[in-house]
């Protein structure tokens, strides 16, 4: 770990000439503060009680190079590539290795004030609103990875959506990988919904490779009084990939998020939500659905945060395990003294077809407020073998029965998506994932799903 | 239709049918009665296929085929049909689904094709009327918040739709008010035809007013200790087990 933390100071002090001369300031400060958090706190390991279990000592087996400016690509994406999600009628907006894509169609008909554009292009274009937000909360927490990208990343997407404005269309935010050699990338996204508007986003991770990635995300969203955000997240990636994705949300008076991150394949996936409740009456739902075999690894963390009273919080988390896959949940509520009358509850349900397989969960409440209501549960179980017997009795294969019993059980997250196409796409995406047959990025010539 | 002879099976080591004799020809009703824990799901259980249970000695023909080599769902698929005395409840599963995967899966058996949505939707409004099952639960969750008596109803609006061979009601009378259990019994007259077979187990004789049984057989201690016609149900139900037990432990 020494090496690679060294690995990245270096490559940092390199850059750093570059990222002071060109662009926003207070990026650059930002930068050389998380460089000596870096400094100070490493990268995180298997020591680390909130990394135990994601073997990252596993992703820096291998080497990645960096990537500073992958803008220019090969060929016109926007031809070739379509995402497995399909013809959804959505806003789509390319992120090719990490950067602001720059033949992204224009997106036609937005409303006056909505500003979508690359991350890199916001922070020197609109200063005055992206230094209001840009790190403010991420900056509040400790992580190895989350100061790595502070330091490193230069570009994403970013969102502004004025007040009183609703999209017409769900954007669809498509994170490709491509182009040869072990990558490490980091992405930096920023969503800010102004006051009594809304933003739906589907994020989509496809990888056209079959080199080892490394992929350190942070996306920052703050949803303004009353607003709505709904974030719909599908990971497919290859086996070989490694991400560790974070995602910091600050939720104001009487704002709703729902959050709801569909792992379907993968090699490690370490998801971090911190869903910071700072106005009252605020309610923000966190699910995620993991489908683990072979060796994958699917680690969620949740770190809620109720700081004021009449809040409310749900997490539902899922996972289906085959072959000696592991997934972890931990969730860390705290209900700040002040934070009454605050509504907060945690399941996290597993299935394991394999006794080689392994499920880590933690709950974490720290509750500080009386006047509350708090639940956490979780379950590891294997399929009824009752209702096995009764589906088969009827003439139903046990193959089937067992799908249908394991597609229920998925099914329950999905009944949250409210965006109709995307739920029954999703439907088929688990349908065919159960089975194995899902297709993997149809223009994956390496087959690195297999 | 269903030959057993001398059918033993056990349980973790607990040995609960100790050699049981049957045989119900094609068109045969038969009731099976007995005390509490004498067998009769159990018996039911491994005519299904349950592997649960072990068979450890003696046969079941089917049709004229031994049958202890087919599965749960080969069993089903050949028409062997079992009403379940505690209907399991399958969240997530919604009726629809199950009895369209069902319906496909004994037609792929049969080598006939799939039925298309629209014939299925008809078909089973059809079977749905047939027993008084009330449309909105077909949309639900398989027995999830089914009351007791919809339970037992839907047990029989299963068996319309796969119209078994041998079907064997394990108590589908137990949780019915009187109109339910005239309904549920019409249903199964209706189904019935002069090739198919009716296992009926109860604990009432109220049932075989409706459904009457060619036979009545009575499961005691892992073994049919009496066999005889109709008149049999309505001795024990005067009389009770006593003089039975009386009978067999002399
Ligand atoms: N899974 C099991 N493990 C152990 N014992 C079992 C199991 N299933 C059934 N038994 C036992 O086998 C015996 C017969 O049970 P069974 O359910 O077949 O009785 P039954 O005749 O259907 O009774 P009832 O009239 O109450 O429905 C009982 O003593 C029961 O406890
Ligand atoms: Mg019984």
């Amino acid at each position: 770990m020494k090496k690679v933390l060294k690995k990245y100071i270096n490559i940092y002090q390199d850059l750093s000439d570059d990222f002071a001369k060109n662009g926003n300031q207070k990026v650059f400060e930002y930068r050389n503060e998380a460089l000596k958090k870096f400094k100070q706190n490493g990268i995180p390991d298997k020591n680390d009680e909130n990394y135990k279990y994601t073997g990252i000592e596993k992703i820096f087996e291998n080497d990645y190079e960096y990537f500073p400016d992958a803008k220019q690509s090969f060929v016109d994406i926007n031809e070739y590539f379509k995402c497995e999600i399909g013809d959804m009628d959505t806003h789509v907006v390319l992120l090719s290795n990490g950067s602001y894509y720059e033949k992204n169609k224009p997106i036609e008909d937005l409303p006056e004030g909505v500003i979508i554009c690359g991350l890199n292009e916001a922070m020197n274009k609109y200063p005055e609103i992206f230094d209001k937000y840009y790190n403010q909360h991420a900056s509040e927490i400790n992580d190895g990875f989350v100061s790595l990208n502070t330091m490193l990343a230069n570009d994403g997407l970013f969102i502004f959506i004025p007040e009183n404005t609703k999209l017409n269309k769900t954007i669809q935010l498509i994170n490709l990988t491509h182009g040869f050699g072990n990558k490490s990338l980091f992405k930096r996204n920023l969503f800010i919904i102004e006051e009594n508007s809304e933003l739906s986003l589907i994020v989509c991770d496809h990888t056209l490779n079959n080199s080892n990635n490394f992929v350190v995300d942070v996306t920052e969203s703050h949803i303004g009084k009353k607003s709505v955000f709904k974030y719909y997240a599908l990971q497919n990636e290859p086996k070989k990939s490694s991400v560790i994705n974070n995602h910091f949300i600050t939720l104001e008076e009487y704002s709703k998020v729902n959050s709801l991150i569909l792992s379907l394949h993968g090699g490690i996936i370490r998801n971090n939500i911190y869903a910071k409740l700072s106005g009252e009456y605020s309610h923000v739902k966190l699910y995620g659905l993991g489908l683990a075999d072979n060796n994958q690894i699917f680690d969620n963390y949740t770190f809620i945060d109720h700081k004021v009273p009449n809040c409310k919080s749900n997490e539902l988390y899922k996972n289906i395990l085959d072959d000696s896959a592991l997934t972890a949940f931990a969730g860390r509520i705290i209900v700040r003294p002040d934070a009454q009358k605050t509504e907060a509850f945690q399941t996290n349900n597993n299935i394991s077809l394999t006794s080689g397989a392994k499920v880590r969960t933690k709950p974490q409440l720290e509750i500080y407020a009386d006047d509350v209501k708090c639940s956490h549960g979780a379950t590891i179980g294997q399929l009824d073998k009752d209702a096995l017997f009764y589906l088969r009795s009827r003439g139903i294969n046990a193959k089937e029965a067992r799908l249908m019993l394991m597609f229920a059980f998925a099914n329950d997250i999905l009944l949250e998506i409210d965006v109709e196409p995307l739920r029954n796409r999703m439907s088929d995406l688990i349908n065919s994932r159960l089975r194995g047959e899902l297709p993997g990025c149809s223009h994956c010539l390496q087959g690195c799903h297999k | 239709m269903l030959v057993i002879k001398n059918l033993h099976a056990e349980i973790n080591g607990k040995k609960i049918l100790k050699g049981i004799n049957l045989e119900i020809k094609a068109g045969e009703i038969h009731a099976i009665m007995g005390p509490n824990g004498s067998g009769k799901s159990t018996l039911s259980a491994v005519l299904a296929g349950k592997e649960d249970f072990t068979v450890t000695e003696g046969e079941i023909y089917y049709m004229g085929k031994d049958i202890s080599d087919l599965n749960v769902e080969e069993r089903a698929n050949e028409g062997i049909f079992l009403s379940f005395q505690y209907p399991v409840e399958i969240p997530g599963v919604s009726m629809i689904n199950f009895m369209k995967t069902a319906v496909n899966s004994q037609r792929k058996y049969k080598d006939l094709p799939p039925m298309s949505s629209a014939e299925f939707l008809k078909y089973m409004r059809e079977m749905q009327d047939l027993v008084g099952l009330k449309s909105d639960l077909a949309s639900r969750s398989v027995n999830v918040g089914f009351s007791g008596g919809e339970k037992k109803r839907n047990e029989i609006f299963q068996m319309a739709m796969l119209k078994p061979k041998l079907a064997i009601l394990d108590e589908t009378d137990s949780g019915l008010d009187i109109d339910a259990l005239r309904i549920v019994a019409n249903g199964v007259n209706k189904l019935k035809t002069p090739e198919n077979s009716v296992i009926v187990i109860t604990h009432y004789q109220r049932l075989l007013d409706f459904i009457v049984p060619d036979i009545v057989h009575v499961l005691y201690d892992g073994r049919i200790v009496k066999t005889a016609g109709k008149e049999l149900a309505l001795e024990l139900e005067a009389k009770g087990y006593n003089w039975i037990k009386e009978e067999i432990d002399n």
